[in-house]
């Protein structure tokens, strides 16, 4: 897989996950996506990011537009030096939270998402990968 | 502090969110919704979300809690104007807007609040019987 362009950005505060969602909304655009997949791609993106911010204590996210072949897609990475989570498996089920959510978080950005990679160690962070072809 | 606004019209409450809410705003209309509906004791609560391009879970929970709180407060609460887009996700995301009214404008749904109330007052009436 070719990474054609670049950004990265810092998740500090509330104000940073709006500008997450308007930052992959932009890319979702000029990947020429589809309304529907435009907004599908930006809520799971607010939901990771909002993720970062609440459960990883902010970290940074990345977003890249990539070719593998003919194909050309969004991806969208959120990296914490955060707590980490313990069970990865517990986390993605429906309604698992730590929070004060509805954990829906990470198993709704799942379903949003053509593909989907979770990497997480206790003590070390949580880098979250969601990407969605055109 | 920035606020979404909260208009009065008659027994209702209007609110028709413009922008794209961080957490907090979302929060502070929480709080400004629910201290107008006693003040005013208003009986019905319309949140037009059609200028809003996503809604995710934190934003459905609010209008979850609005629809809650508003009918503990002898309020009926109806959210307009969704994009259909923004329905097809929140269905793929998992989100339970189970107990949410909606229609699909602001008219539609100042009928399905006074069909609402109305519906309210007849239970009252037959409650006392």
């Amino acid at each position: 897989m070719r990474v054609v362009s670049a950004e990265s950005m810092e998740i500090r505060i509330s104000d940073d996950v709006v500008l997450v969602r308007q930052a992959v909304r932009k890319k979702s655009i000029a990947l020429g996506l589809g309304l529907v997949d435009q907004t599908k791609v930006v809520t799971a993106s607010s939901e990771l990011a909002r993720n970062t911010l609440d459960y990883g204590g902010g970290g940074k996210v990345l977003l890249e537009l990539v070719e593998n072949g003919t194909r050309s897609g969004l991806r969208v990475t959120f990296e914490d030096q955060g707590p980490g989570i313990p069970d990865v498996e517990l986390a993605l089920t429906d309604g698992y939270t730590t929070g004060n959510g509805m954990g829906l978080g990470l198993s709704g950005a799942k379903r949003l998402s053509h593909e989907f990679e979770l990497w997480s160690k206790p003590g070390e962070g949580t880098r979250v990968s969601i990407l969605r072809w055109k | 502090m920035e606020r979404i606004p909260i208009l009065k019209m008659g027994e209702f409450l209007l609110v028709t969110i413009q922008v794209d809410m961080h957490d907090r705003l979302a929060l502070t209309l929480q709080d400004d919704l629910t201290s107008q509906i006693v003040k005013f004791g208003a009986h019905g609560v319309l949140i037009d979300i059609s200028a809003l391009e996503i809604v995710d879970s934190f934003i459905g929970r609010m209008l979850a809690s609005i629809a809650s709180m508003a009918h503990l407060l002898d309020a009926e609460t109806v959210v307009v104007g969704m994009q259909p887009a923004v329905a097809i996700t929140l269905v793929e995301l998992g989100l339970p807007m189970r107990g949410i009214r909606t229609a699909l404008d602001v008219e539609k749904g100042m009928q399905a609040l006074r069909g609402a109330i109305l519906a309210g007052q007849d239970d009252d009436a037959s409650g006392i019987r």
